[in-house]
């Protein structure tokens, strides 16, 4: 199997050991996701300070590719401004992890791939628009988390 | 019975799909059956003649095309009702699926004999189509919603339903003929007894049961059995309830439109005869049609025969199974209580990535939740991997799936 498009040393090794894993208690954001159709259940959590994600974890069930791209996610945007935040893409986070492919080779693992993104871009619209009524900055954060895949 | 006419070799070359390649031009092992099953030449054949020379609408017209059709389609109940032992023709009902024969009883029945204070009891091992409409049910009416539990082996605890039926208060017990996860057997005569005795229906969902082993309703004595063709070599898309005709008669319909009417005036409505009050408008007359094609491969082989060709396999990939390390099989070890279906998880590999994995090597299985998700709770996991195996799937078959697994080891280094 050696050459596997998907399960890369890399992937294989954040699945076993996966970063940033576990619950900030009370944190400022936290948002539920899942994938009703493969059973990958995540929460993530964000810590706000001064416009930065001062802090974020993530915890579940997931596959292989969920755990190594919520893993990868949480490790890209720990210190960004929530302004870069909201300007992340998701071809950023596959391209990490060599997984670009996914968009065209399965539909049905991409979902996996994504999760935590969509989960991201929910939480970040939240916390604007409801959290700080300001829905200004939330800009269509919303619309690009439904319509992320 | 024709216990010595079960040629593996001459039923698969009835199933084009089979000779499939795909991935890496890596030969299809088929092992997702419980989902849905593949279609001989004799299934398919019958469509393409059906719209080719005989395609019409039925029950109105007067012209060939559409008696020919009506016969066709009526020709498929009275095959269904000999294939079951029913009794009387006009109670099956054709539906798109288990999932909707199972909503019409919780709308057209359940809606005016469930009420406040009323227990409906369905359980663990349920499918989501027979969960969710007894939620909606007691939800709306303020019934209670009550659960047998499984043990262990994957079967039912059923003193949990005793005690339920000893309150009295039980209309109704909703309940599978065979886990479409574990594959569990339900002790079904049993069930029904206990039920008869203090006068609660019963509903038996039957989509796991009725492609795979020998089902007579006469015998079984429940109120409603459901189950869809495309289980058992027939199309997409149809389904049928079955249910008492003294039910039938007193249930409203479920859904209003043409067929299922005999008078309509602008404020009034009479309603057609059985079955044909629960089939309202155009009917999928194609594939009901086609059904019939199924019906008459599954006879021909023999539903004891079906039945024991799957069992040699789940106690061969039993056997097989068991003897893998770090695979941990759910529901019961012994082939003659469990349906040819085995669900399992292989170390703490995820199973859409064991799935995912073993597929590059054509073998096709279900990973997930199965919509079960309640019992996926009870065995206090995100999701199982689940083969399933049917007529034409081969002991090879199952060594390729067991081989495969050995990529999976190598792939997350286990």
């Amino acid at each position: 199997m050696s050459g596997d498009p998907i399960y890369t040393e890399m992937i294989i090794e954040y699945s076993r050991n996966p970063s940033n894993y576990g619950k900030i208690e009370d944190a400022h954001i936290t948002r539920h996701d899942s994938n009703p159709l493969c059973g990958d259940s995540i929460d993530l959590y964000l810590n706000i300070d001064d416009k930065k994600i001062s802090d974020v974890k993530f915890d579940g069930k997931g596959c292989a590719i969920c755990m190594a791209c919520s893993s990868v996610l949480t490790e890209m945007i720990k210190g960004k401004s929530l302004e870069d935040v909201k300007k992340f893409e998701k071809d950023e986070l596959l391209s990490e992890l060599g997984l670009e492919h996914l968009i065209k080779t399965s539909p049905v693992r991409i979902k996996c791939a994504l999760l935590s993104l969509k989960a991201l871009k929910y939480g970040i619209y939240s916390y604007f628009a409801e959290k700080m009524n300001d829905v200004e900055s939330a800009g269509n954060l919303k619309e690009e988390a439904a319509n992320l895949y | 019975m024709q216990a010595n006419t079960y040629s593996l070799e001459e039923i698969r070359n009835d199933f084009p799909v089979l000779n499939r390649r795909v991935r890496d031009d890596k030969k299809l092992v088929y092992l997702d059956n419980a989902a849905t099953t593949q279609k001989p030449n004799q299934v398919i054949d019958a469509i393409t003649d059906y719209y080719q020379n005989h395609n019409s609408n039925i029950h109105r017209a007067v012209h060939a095309l559409a008696e020919e059709s009506t016969e066709a389609f009526e020709v498929t109940r009275d095959k269904i009702a000999k294939f079951l032992n029913i009794q009387n023709r006009e109670e099956i009902v054709f539906v798109k699926g288990t999932t909707e024969a199972i909503n019409l009883v919780a709308y057209s029945w359940g809606r005016d004999n469930v009420q406040k204070g009323d227990i409906v009891v369905t359980t663990e091992y349920e499918h989501h189509s027979n969960i969710v409409p007894w939620q909606l049910l007691t939800q709306e009416t303020g019934a209670e919603l009550k659960y047998i539990d499984i043990d262990d082996d994957g079967e039912l605890i059923l003193e949990q339903l005793d005690e339920y039926l000893s309150t009295g208060k039980v209309k109704l017990v909703a309940i599978s003929h065979v886990s479409n996860v574990l594959g569990t057997i339900t002790d079904i005569h049993n069930v029904i007894k206990k039920c008869k005795n203090v006068g609660a229906k019963v509903l038996v969902d039957g989509a796991q049961a009725v492609p795979h082993m020998k089902v007579d309703i006469a015998s079984l004595g429940c109120d409603f059995y459901a189950f869809s063709a495309h289980k058992m070599l027939g199309p997409t898309g149809v389904g049928v309830l079955w249910a008492r005709k003294e039910l039938l008669e007193n249930m409203r319909p479920f859904q209003g439109g043409g067929d299922m009417i005999r008078e309509v005036h602008k404020h009034e409505t009479t309603w057609n005869d059985l079955p044909y009050k629960f089939e309202a408008g155009t009917p999928n007359v194609a594939d009901v049609i086609c059904f019939a094609a199924a019906i008459d491969y599954l006879t021909k082989i023999g539903m004891d025969n079906v039945r024991s060709h799957e069992t040699e396999l789940t106690k061969y990939a039993l056997e097989k199974m068991s003897k893998v390390k770090g695979l941990t099989i759910y529901g019961p070890k012994d082939p003659q209580k469990a349906s040819g279906v085995i669900s399992f998880n292989f170390n703490d590999v995820h199973p859409h990535d064991v799935a995912t994995i073993i597929d590059k090597n054509g073998v096709a299985i279900r990973s997930g939740h199965h919509c079960a998700q309640v019992l996926m709770e009870k065995l206090n996991v995100a999701a199982t991997n689940r083969a399933s195996f049917y007529i034409y799937t081969t002991k090879e078959e199952v060594d390729t799936l067991i081989d495969s697994l050995e990529q999976v080891a190598e792939v997350f280094k286990l």
